[in-house]
């Protein structure tokens, strides 16, 4: 166990430096992009004088590094700063939607993965049956198909046809539990359609090869049942790729889930993402940022350590 | 029956009363019936505006980065919010594109329409309590005006030398040369009046809807305002402002009843949205229009043959009838709209002609060239497909345009004014002065085309300020046909703008200034009973 | 070769005329297609009729042309985006499980760092420096996706790294290029072909998740993703034409898939 905690202890900090540099590259690649603040929010209606005025008041006109280390500087501290749009703090903008952001990849997940991992053990079960093969093209229609594609037909269907669930998403405090999950059942739905594909055909994938293993063939020799060989031998050697897949799911639901907020009008973290990158608003994009990276870094090193705990071969030193 | 259809579109566009449209159409020999059908259809319930109930408005042109400061007010959400529930400017427009009193009582100007002064409504009261006085409005226009302020109303303000308080309820403002048009100036969704100790920050203003809640882009939430000086505005309770920017989800969340209102139809769907049950659609000919705007001072834009032969080279009613569906109207190559004052029917309309576009071309000495038009979504909706149309029908007359999509990001910092040919949204003015001051004299700061013309110019500063309507009139025909003939633009259409709302929202004739009953519909607009 | 073909399932058979045909119209595209690529023919989203059989769409193009030539460009990219992802993300992946130690840190914290970035963001960012041509965004696309299968295939290799097979060519002195090529790679194959089928498909939608925020692939160029957001708007009128482009690319997606389902038979088969 000593190695495991090393192993996290030494991953913490990969992470933290991740962090930094991902900070880094955020600032850059926003000095990068064409335009500023000023330009960006003034748009048409920008002249030379007005965006100087923008420009000095927000210290947009002081040399990129001073601005880089007065951030850290401040973040650090533990200050994130304010938007520099609308001066609003930046906890205040970003800590509900992250919650947001938080709650519809926590729904999704909750039936997503058990559900992708079942059909998955299920198709490896009945491999090549009528019933592995039906699932496989199901799947795999249904992930070939733009998100937003699967969001504008589940709308047409179960919204404006038959009004079952609302066509946008937008909660709000005000709301009950109930009312809250009723109004994002159709993004999570959504969403579901477009992961549960991905893990289950992995799952899948990584059980057949594990089944082709020497130990497995021992196991048939020894006449244990198909079902039980997959469900006692072949998924726990397996877990590894799966975690994996999973993992990397679960960050897609947090971290990639903008279209899906576009369109059911969902306040996340996404949608503020983008605004904040189009209009060059640097505090926020920093943070929310960085925010998406460290949900990243935590789910890849839970990854890491699943895979660990689950591969006797990887948790001892050879 | 043409005459009958003229007189209606006469009045959804605000020509007519409804009193004399009822008395036109029973010249035409409609019944009376007939007449009142149509109102019935287009939402004239017949009946006394009705209060109560809670507008949930779907709105396109939010952002998460917005602020509730009218200065910084650049797009639909806070527009519709600042301008249309929480406050009030000196002047309105009305339906029929005259100003009408709004915070400022009556006005009155000096011979060279030089010095202004407003007569201050007495006795309106601020949502904190304060009552307005001459104060309040020198500070809220004076946030607009000097060195370090960010308003994107500065330009439209420039015009002011100097703004006097003569008592507590008449200010004086002074111009650096004659505007007649200045009190439409005035009525800019920028120029809100805020009482005299606010940093515009806290939506605190005099309008008909106190805020509650404000998530920038996401939500605004206001209820009525039980002290509004206009008694006869502000019917709803409450006032849901919601940020869709997707236009699919806007219209899916019209279909199913989450909204009441929603702006700017996909004009692709619109005529499928027109047949659903229960959904109307509303119609503003107004002056948003779109330019393809060619750099007059770079090669080979610097050619006037090269620009005709452009202008010529457009198929105007294909662009109208794919682009904007219908709902819109052609462009003659000038920026001024037929619900202008001034507008110059008297133009020859310039059609597609393969031909002329060849000759100029040749004239020009260019025989085997393509031009680069740079375009994106940001530009306006369809810009993209407009360059591809475009580069179809110019293919008939040997012209070569190459399409190049722009990404919407930064669109208006990098391309605009920047690429020598490029797409651009107007939303146009609802004044030709305001119009030409703004993108086509040759010192403006959004001249986009670079466009220098000595008699144009001189013409502009002269019409400014003359009273005499005929004399005016003359001088802006003059101008839009010199910008017909040797201006950077092509203006190949003007577009419609277009709102739906559920039937159960009623209203009076729309003013045409800006979207959604320029902008006020939560100010004039009610439930049926 | 051909007796293979002929010994493999219907499944497999059935993938195999699918990716043959899409073959078949990327080559004959222009001699397909009804009309021209860009060519403006009737009305708006005419219905099917024998003129146009597919109907038309936002601009009234023929349908079925934009599908045809839809076909040679979205396929050819994604070809391109998934060979260029696969050898820069299978080569690193398996140097860092075999190398293990300083190589295995570095370039997986370096991974960590493009995948911890916002893959939108990245790609808005970039896409919006460079402008949006289509070499530019094969290049972004692969980048993005080569981290993915640096993922899949280090985990793999890991766990056949540490089989007693690799343990043993080690022992005989091997080199690591023939480690990594004759004992790894092979055993690791399966999966990875499972990730290729995945990925080919995920890679129209990246780009149509790009092209609605309005970085896709520069009109009038026809590509299945971005009609398919042209049209999304008629979806909820009862207008199916978005169902065309959709159906193109989950058709092919199946095929491959189909393809892919086979080889992994037959090369866990061989094993056994």
């Amino acid at each position: 166990m000593n190695k495991l905690a090393a192993m996290i202890t030494k991953r913490i900090v990969f992470g933290v430096l991740t962090l930094f540099a991902i900070s880094l590259l955020i600032f850059v690649g926003v000095e990068a992009l064409p335009g500023d603040l000023a330009e960006a929010i003034l748009g048409q209606n920008a002249t030379p004088e007005t965006i100087q005025a923008f420009r000095t008041e927000l210290k947009l006109d002081l040399p990129a590094h001073e601005r880089y280390f007065a951030w850290i500087n401040a973040f650090v501290h533990g200050d994130l700063g304010k938007s520099l749009a609308n001066g609003r703090p930046i906890a205040e903008v970003i800590g509900w939607r992250f919650a947001n952001s938080l709650l519809l990849a926590g729904a999704t997940a909750l039936f997503a993965i058990p559900l992708a991992i079942i059909l998955g053990l299920l198709a490896a079960i009945y491999r090549d049956s009528w019933f592995d093969k039906c699932i496989s093209m199901v799947t795999l229609s249904a992930i070939s198909l733009p998100e937003f594609f699967v969001a504008y037909i589940l709308i047409a269907l179960l919204s404006v046809q038959i009004f079952l669930f609302p066509s946008i998403s937008n909660i709000n405090d005000q709301m009950s539990v109930f009312q809250k999950m009723h109004a994002i059942f159709l993004p999570c739905l959504t969403l579901a359609f477009v992961v549960v594909g991905h893990m289950m055909r992995m799952t899948r994938a990584a059980i057949i090869n594990v089944l082709s293993s020497p130990f497995i063939e021992m196991a048939k020799l020894k006449g244990i049942g198909r079902k039980r060989i997959i469900v006692k031998h072949a998924l726990p050697n397996a877990l590894s790729p799966i975690i994996n897949v999973v993992v990397l799911n679960l960050a897609y639901l947090v971290v990639g889930v903008v279209v899906v907020e576009v369109v059911f009008v969902y306040p996340g973290l996404g949608q503020l993402l983008v605004d904040a990158v189009s209009k060059r608003d640097l505090p926020v994009v920093q943070a929310s940022g960085l925010i998406f990276a460290a949900t990243y870094v935590f789910l890849n090193l839970t990854a890491d350590v699943l895979s660990m705990l689950s591969n006797p071969k990887l948790r001892n030193p050879r | 029956m043409v005459g009958l259809e003229l007189l209606q579109r006469l009045l959804s566009e605000g020509k007519v009363s409804r009193r004399e449209f009822i008395a036109q159409a029973a010249a035409l020999g409609a019944t009376a019936a007939f007449s009142q059908s149509i109102f019935a259809s287009n939402a004239f319930a017949g009946d006394e505006p009705r209060r109560g109930g809670r507008l949930r408005i779907g709105i396109s042109g939010g952002s998460t980065t917005d602020t509730i400061d009218p200065a910084a007010s650049t797009d639909m959400m806070n527009q519709i919010l600042i301008n249309g529930q929480l406050g009030n400017s000196l002047v309105e427009i009305d339906h029929e594109n005259k100003p009408i009193p709004e915070l400022a009582e009556s006005w009155e100007s000096s011979p060279d329409a030089r010095i202004w002064n407003f007569k201050l409504r007495k006795g309106v009261e601020f949502h904190n309590g304060k009552t307005m006085d001459a104060d309040d409005v020198i500070h809220s226009l004076n946030h607009h005006r000097g060195e370090d302020t960010k308003s994107a109303a500065k330009v439209i303000v420039d015009s002011i030398e100097e703004i006097k308080k003569e008592d507590k309820y008449t200010i004086s403002i002074v111009l650096k040369s004659g505007n007649a048009d200045f009190p439409f100036l005035l009525s800019d969704y920028h120029l809100i009046i805020a009482p005299a100790t606010s940093d515009f920050t806290d939506g605190i203003f005099s309008g008909g809807y106190i805020l509650q809640q404000y998530e920038p882009g996401v939500r605004a939430f206001a209820t009525k305002n039980p002290n509004y000086f206009k008694s006869d505005r502000a019917f709803f309770d409450e006032v849901e402002t919601l940020g869709i920017n997707d236009v699919n989800a806007r219209t899916n969340a019209l279909k199913t009843g989450q909204i009441d209102i929603m702006n700017r139809c996909e004009l692709k769907t619109v005529h499928l949205l027109k047949k659903m049950k229960g959904i109307e659609i509303i119609r503003q000919n107004g002056f948003k229009h779109y330019t393809f705007a060619m750099q007059c001072d770079t090669a080979p834009y610097n050619s006037n043959d090269v620009r005709l032969a452009l202008k010529y080279g457009v198929d105007r009613e294909k662009l109208l009838e794919t682009i904007l569906r219908g709902y819109g109207s052609i462009g003659n190559d000038h920026p001024i709209s037929t619900a202008n004052r001034y507008h110059a029917s008297e133009l020859p309309q310039r059609q597609f002609d393969p031909d002329k576009a060849k000759f100029h071309l040749k004239k020009a000495g260019i025989t085997d060239a393509s031009f680069d038009f740079h375009t994106s979504e940001a530009a306006f909706s369809g810009a993209i497909d407009a360059g591809v149309i475009y580069k179809e029908t110019a293919a008939k007359a040997g012209i070569t345009i190459n399409v190049v999509r722009e990404p919407n990001d930064g669109y208006w910092s990098n391309v605009w004014m920047k690429k020598p040919w490029c797409a651009v949204f107007w939303g146009g003015r609802p004044t030709e002065d305001m119009m030409f001051s703004t993108a086509y004299a040759a010192d403006a700061a959004w001249n986009d085309t670079s466009w220098k013309n000595n008699r144009f110019n001189e013409l502009l500063v002269t019409a400014r300020a003359e009273l005499d309507e005929a004399k005016r009139r003359a001088m802006y025909v003059e101008m839009q046909s010199i910008v017909r003939d040797d201006g950077g633009v092509v203006v190949p259409m003007f577009a419609a703008d277009l709102a739906a709302t559920s039937d159960k929202i009623a209203h009076g004739p729309v003013s045409a200034n800006w979207e959604l009953d320029g902008l006020r519909a939560p100010e004039r607009w009610w439930f049926k009973s | 070769m051909f007796t293979l073909i002929q010994q493999a399932p219907l499944s497999a058979k059935i993938g195999m005329v699918i990716i043959l045909l899409n073959l078949l119209t990327i080559l004959l595209a222009p001699q397909m297609a009804p009309y021209g690529e860009t060519e403006l023919v009737g009305d708006v989203w005419a219905p099917m009729s024998s003129e146009h059989m597919l109907g038309t769409d936002q601009l009234g193009r023929d349908m079925l042309t934009r599908v045809v030539y839809g076909a040679r460009n979205t396929i050819s990219i994604a070809l391109t985006i998934v060979f260029l992802s696969f050898v820069v993300g299978c080569s690193c992946g398996l140097l860092a499980a075999t190398m293990g130690g300083w190589v295995d840190q570095t370039i997986g914290r370096l991974v960590d760092i493009i995948m911890a970035f916002p893959t939108l963001i990245f790609a808005l960012m970039v896409l919006s420096v460079m402008g949006t041509s289509i070499p530019t965004l094969i290049g972004v696309i692969a980048i993005l996706d080569s981290t993915r299968v640096f993922r899949v295939s280090r985990a793999v290799a890991m766990d056949i790294e540490v089989m007693d097979f690799v343990e043993v060519a080690r022992l005989r002195g091997e080199g690591l290029w023939w480690i990594m090529r004759n004992e790894i790679l092979p055993n690791a194959l399966p999966p990875l072909i499972a990730e290729f089928g995945l990925r080919f498909c995920f890679v129209f939608l990246f780009i149509s998740s790009l092209s609605f925020l309005g970085l896709g692939i520069q009109p009038p160029t026809a590509d299945w993703g971005s009609m398919v957001r042209e049209n999304a708007g008629a979806i909820s009128f009862g207008i199916y034409s978005p169902m065309y482009p959709a159906a193109a690319i989950a058709i092919l997606t199946i095929g491959v898939n189909l393809v892919v389902d086979w080889m992994l038979n037959r090369s866990s088969l061989l094993r056994t």
